[in-house]
């Protein structure tokens, strides 16, 4: 994080603190506190797109720990929140579960699965390893769907609004400041854990693994309980977008999901906290925006049917451009923003050599 | 022996497909995952020139095969190229973000409909009976024929030319390849028109045999298993893996469940990925040195 003037760190924790000066804890507070009002004046469709940047930010950050702090490629994201739905729907189904069981059940489905798909990853490099989550992708849509046509829910699995502290959870509004805090404390949890030693090993088999190994990291423990921790969060996240849309079908969990989980780590930038959070706010909005631009547009009037199609064609687009032209992502763009108002009226010239 | 048929014909298919994988990947290491949508587009291409061309199919069937070829090398010049000297990752996803928007640009396009190449181009695809009571359609007669020509034109073409002898030598070291005046940008285009090349084949017959819509992706996507359980670098290991996996799949429909249809090429994957990562017939990838 730069810094206009002078500011020196003097002790241990300077540098564990999670916001250095003043200023960053105040626009923090400010930031937490328009979030907070913001339900009481939205529309309901905003609230509706703000709860679903949430539940997105909980399922980037949980990639974000895996690709971009540990650098472990994942393709089957979809699955792990396609495990976490199920196994909620499942439960609410079969035995009536409140949330309360869910919620755990969930994160514990996710953890196992997380700790077995994280197996091969022992063994397994790059490339390879994003193809055996491409494996537990198909296997979890594939079990998913077999459940839905054994049990006769061909459709999908419909469930009621969960109950908690006594009220259901049915309106928006609930929805917004419970998912609000689960996303603030899916943030703090990440930041938390990337300054400890497992994030600082998690760096370091990024970086290099052989390296790492050379420095007394234990490999494939850290590479496990990268899997895990990921997974478990992707998992709960699935039982709440469950909750959320009272319904779970195996459609809903498609590839081109897994997809866009990738595509919020890499727009909002590999290796930042930041960047999941910009990247699940982008990629959520960009339907919308997308949506919004045809309905101006004088477009003829039989492309409405297509919205679909041209929402995916701007989604490669768009990733095409950031992977050419930004790979820092959204937060690079971030940056060079800051350092140019820092510097202002001077300007950084890159070194030459260097793009 | 119908179970036997449709074995071969399966194989056949993902053989056809997978060679493009085991192209791009030998020559640059990197793993194409828009083959299926390249696929795809290779099969519109085809019901587009048999609309415009209908009084001469031959035409259109060149015409449609020739602009898959340029579509690769357009792909290349425009977008991988740019990849180069990138983390393999990059590439990578940069191959799924292609395929994302090939998607959406196909639909635009030629609309989400169902279309049939074949009545566009105004055949008809008797069924055969060969071997006893075993019945083949004729377009997969052809596919089964064209597979195996493909595949000994592509060992001719490595093996014996210039073009393809220098693909290898770009595949198994570029900076020492480059350095003896092989043209890297030049091998790596031609590496991805030739794998575009025959998806697009195989694209086109299959929508000749069955019919054309977005779940043709899902074929291309299954195919891979098969390049993988082979080696990734391996052509012979593709024939192979492509055995494997149409044995598994058809006699676990068969016996087992027709679900299992999408998930059998992905557990065999997996078997294989724990067991023996780098394939059949593949090579090891080296170490890792500081």
């Amino acid at each position: 994080m730069p810094h206009a003037s002078g500011y020196f760190r003097t002790s241990y924790n300077d540098d564990l603190a999670l916001l250095d000066t003043r200023t960053q804890k105040v626009s923090c507070a400010l930031f937490l506190l328009c979030l907070v009002a913001l339900p009481f004046f939205a529309k309901p469709l905003l609230i509706d797109i703000a709860n679903q940047v949430f539940l997105a930010a909980v399922g980037a950050l949980a990639l974000m720990l895996l690709t971009g702090f540990a650098g472990l490629v994942s393709l089957g994201h979809a699955g792990l929140l396609a495990a976490g739905a199920f196994t909620t729907g499942i439960l609410f189904r079969e035995l009536a579960a409140p949330i309360w069981v869910t919620l755990p059940a969930s994160a514990c489905t996710g953890a196992i699965l997380g700790f077995v798909f994280g197996l091969p990853s022992l063994r397994l490099r790059g490339l390879y390893l994003a193809v055996s989550t491409l494996g537990l992708h198909f296997i979890v849509v594939y079990v998913g769907g077999e459940y839905e046509t054994r049990r006769g829910f061909s459709t999908g699995i419909t469930l009621d609004p969960p109950q908690l502290f006594g009220f259901a959870l049915a309106d928006g509004r609930a929805w917004y400041f419970l998912l609000l805090a689960i996303a603030v404390a899916a943030t703090l949890f990440s930041l938390n854990l990337l300054r400890s030693k497992t994030g600082r090993a998690w760096r370091a088999l990024r970086a290099n693994e052989t390296v790492a190994e050379a420095l007394g990291v234990h490999v494939s423990s850290y590479k496990l309980i990268a899997f895990v921790i990921s997974s478990t969060m992707t998992s709960v996240a699935g039982c709440l977008f469950a909750y959320y849309h009272s319904f779970v079908s195996i459609e809903a969990f498609s590839l081109f999901l897994s997809i866009q989980y990738v595509a919020m780590v890499l727009i909002g930038g590999m290796g930042s906290v930041l960047g999941a959070l910009l990247g699940a706010f982008f990629v959520t909005l960009l339907p919308y925006v997308v949506e919004w631009t045809t309905a101006v547009l004088p477009l003829p009037a039989s492309i409405t049917g297509l919205v679909f199609a041209i929402n995916q064609a701007v989604f490669g687009i768009v990733m095409v451009l950031f992977l050419l032209f930004e790979p820092q992502g959204l937060v690079g763009l971030w940056r060079r923003v800051q350092n140019y108002f820092l510097l202002w009226p001077f300007r950084q010239t890159p070194l030459s050599g260097s793009k | 022996m119908q179970l036997l048929v449709n074995i071969v014909v399966l194989a056949a298919i993902y053989a056809l497909i997978s060679c493009g994988y085991v192209l791009i990947y030998r020559v640059s290491r990197v793993l194409n995952l828009a083959h299926g949508e390249l696929m795809m587009l290779g099969a519109y291409l085809l019901y587009s020139t048999a609309s415009l061309l209908g009084d001469s199919p031959i035409t259109a069937l060149l015409m449609s095969a020739l602009l898959g070829l340029v579509a690769g090398i357009l792909v290349y010049l425009f977008l991988m190229r740019r990849m180069t000297g990138e983390m393999v990752l990059a590439a990578v996803l940069c191959t799924i973000a292609l395929g994302v928007m090939l998607r959406g640009i196909t639909v635009l396009i030629w609309s989400a409909q169902v279309r049939h190449p074949l009545a566009a181009l105004g055949w008809s695809n008797p069924s055969l009976q060969i071997l006893g009571d075993a019945r083949i359609s004729l377009v997969n007669a052809i596919l089964i024929g064209l597979t195996a020509l493909v595949y000994a034109g592509l060992f001719g073409f490595l093996g014996f030319t210039r073009s393809g002898i220098r693909m290898r030598a770009a595949g198994q070291n570029p900076l020492l390849a480059s350095q003896r005046g092989i043209r890297l940008h030049g091998i790596y285009a031609l590496a991805w028109g030739l794998s575009t090349f025959t998806a697009g084949l195989a694209g086109m017959l299959i929508s000749m045999d069955s019919s054309l819509d977005g779940t043709m992706v899902m074929l291309g996507l299954k195919a891979f298993p098969a390049a993988l359980v082979g080696g990734l670098d391996s052509l012979a290991g593709a024939l192979l893996g492509s055995a494997i996996i149409a044995i598994a799949e058809v006699t676990l429909i068969h016996y087992v469940n027709p679900l299992l249809s999408d998930v059998v090429p992905f557990i065999v994957l997996l078997a294989v990925l724990v067991v023996r990562p780098w394939g059949l017939f593949g090579s090891k990838e080296e170490l890792d040195r500081v």
